[in-house]
């Protein structure tokens, strides 16, 4: 068999709907069980107190990646056939930045939003009616905006691609600085928790 | 960590002798094993689609069929709302990521009720009002939505997916929402705090 099985028309779009659902219901039992139903928890990492955010996306980046990587190596899974976004650095780094302030501000991002509407969050739904407005808003603004939209175009462009460097190595580095990353949020919440502790003993 | 991740669900009454009954919401699970499990979610998205997850994508098709049942016109000739409404062949609701959205509101309803953890609530910390927590969650919330489109993509198309595959725009995406995240935290503790 090869991998990515519907780019070797194993199936067609209708039927890669059905899979959409059960990925889709698979997504969102991960991300309530990791606790991201709740904005409390994941502003709580923007505090230092509750590092979740971090661990279970980077332990998911980490393990989808090696995935990725030892299927393809094993000549299962062909990473060519991987959908890659454009790179446009500016106006990815900029959105980047609003994006994480809106974060901070709203509490959620749009998949974890779902998930707190699905289990009853009243501040989702309305982070839900705000998203869909500021999305209302880029639209209207788009055609002013669409040269800056499409600025600084780099092409589908990998680490490995844009560092020059094997695509194990960045993998290894990836999983270093993850681990590195684990280890400084694990200490962070102790030192966050002692902190807490002694002002109210 | 056991008093954020512990909630009770509120007690219901039995018809004779009115027994209250406490169920416990089930703390989360280990953020490792979810991170794994969410890891393993993603990959078999790339293995049977060669794609990985969304979000902010399925509010966009949404957001543009809204438009273009109210002025049709309007949208048919904006290049932003065209390429959510595809060339007219087929229903753009009928869309991979908007079927995957609607399996993560399953999900995470069936997810929630197992641990006994749908509960109607606003999430918010001790200092501030209802009313503001719900107009920062909407202002929030357009931010989100105004950046994601901005970059292509929000933390799960973005961060997560793009993360996976080492695209290089993605990183960069990702490292900006910590950055921002953590630049504006000051200013919002009295929400969270």
């Amino acid at each position: 068999m090869n991998a990515p099985f519907f780019k070797f028309d194993y199936f067609n779009t209708d039927v890669s709907l059905i899979f959409a659902f059960i990925i889709g219901i698979a997504f969102g039992i991960a991300l309530e069980r990791g606790g991201f139903g709740r904005a409390t928890i994941l502003a709580a990492q923007f505090y230092f107190t509750n590092m979740r955010v971090l661990k279970v996306m980077f332990t998911a980046i980490v393990t989808a990646m090696l995935g990725l990587f030892y299927l393809s190596v094993i000549g299962f899974l062909d990473l060519s056939l991987i959908y890659l976004t454009t790179t446009n650095m500016l106006p990815m780094v900029v959105g980047g930045l609003v994006a994480g302030v809106g974060f901070v501000i709203g509490g959620y991002c749009p998949g974890t939003s779902m998930v707190a509407v699905a289990t009853g969050k009243i501040d989702a739904m309305v982070y839900v009616l705000g998203m869909m407005f500021g999305i209302f808003v880029f639209g209207e603004m788009f055609p002013s905006i669409e040269s800056f939209f499409n600025s600084s175009e780099m092409g589908s462009v990998t680490l490995p691609q844009y560092f020059n460097m094997s695509y194990g190595l960045v993998v290894f580095l990836v999983v270093l600085m993850a681990l590195g990353a684990f280890a400084a949020a694990e200490w962070g919440e102790r030192k966050m928790a002692a902190k807490k502790s002694e002002a109210n003993p | 960590m056991t008093s954020l991740t512990k909630k009770f669900s509120h007690a219901f009454e039995k018809d004779e002798g009115h027994v209250h009954i406490e169920i416990e919401a089930k703390p989360y699970s280990n953020p490792y094993l979810v991170g794994i499990g969410l890891g393993l979610v993603l990959l078999a998205s790339f293995v049977i689609m060669g794609r990985g997850l969304g979000a902010s994508g399925a509010l966009s098709t949404l957001v543009a069929s809204g438009v273009n049942a109210i002025a049709p016109d309007h949208a048919s000739h904006n290049p932003f709302y065209s390429e959510y409404l595809g060339d007219g062949t087929t229903n753009p609701l009928k869309d991979w990521l908007i079927f995957q959205v609607i399996g993560v509101l399953v999900g995470g309803f069936l997810s929630g009720t197992i641990s006994h953890r749908v509960k109607k609530g606003i999430e918010k910390g001790p200092h501030i009002s209802t009313k503001m927590r719900l107009i920062y969650a909407f202002v929030g919330g357009g931010l989100l939505g105004w950046g994601a489109k901005l970059a292509r993509g929000c933390m799960s198309g973005q961060a997560l997916t793009g993360g996976a595959v080492l695209n290089l725009g993605s990183w960069a995406f990702m490292m900006m929402v910590f950055a921002g995240g953590y630049g504006a935290a000051y200013f919002m503790r009295r929400q969270w705090i």
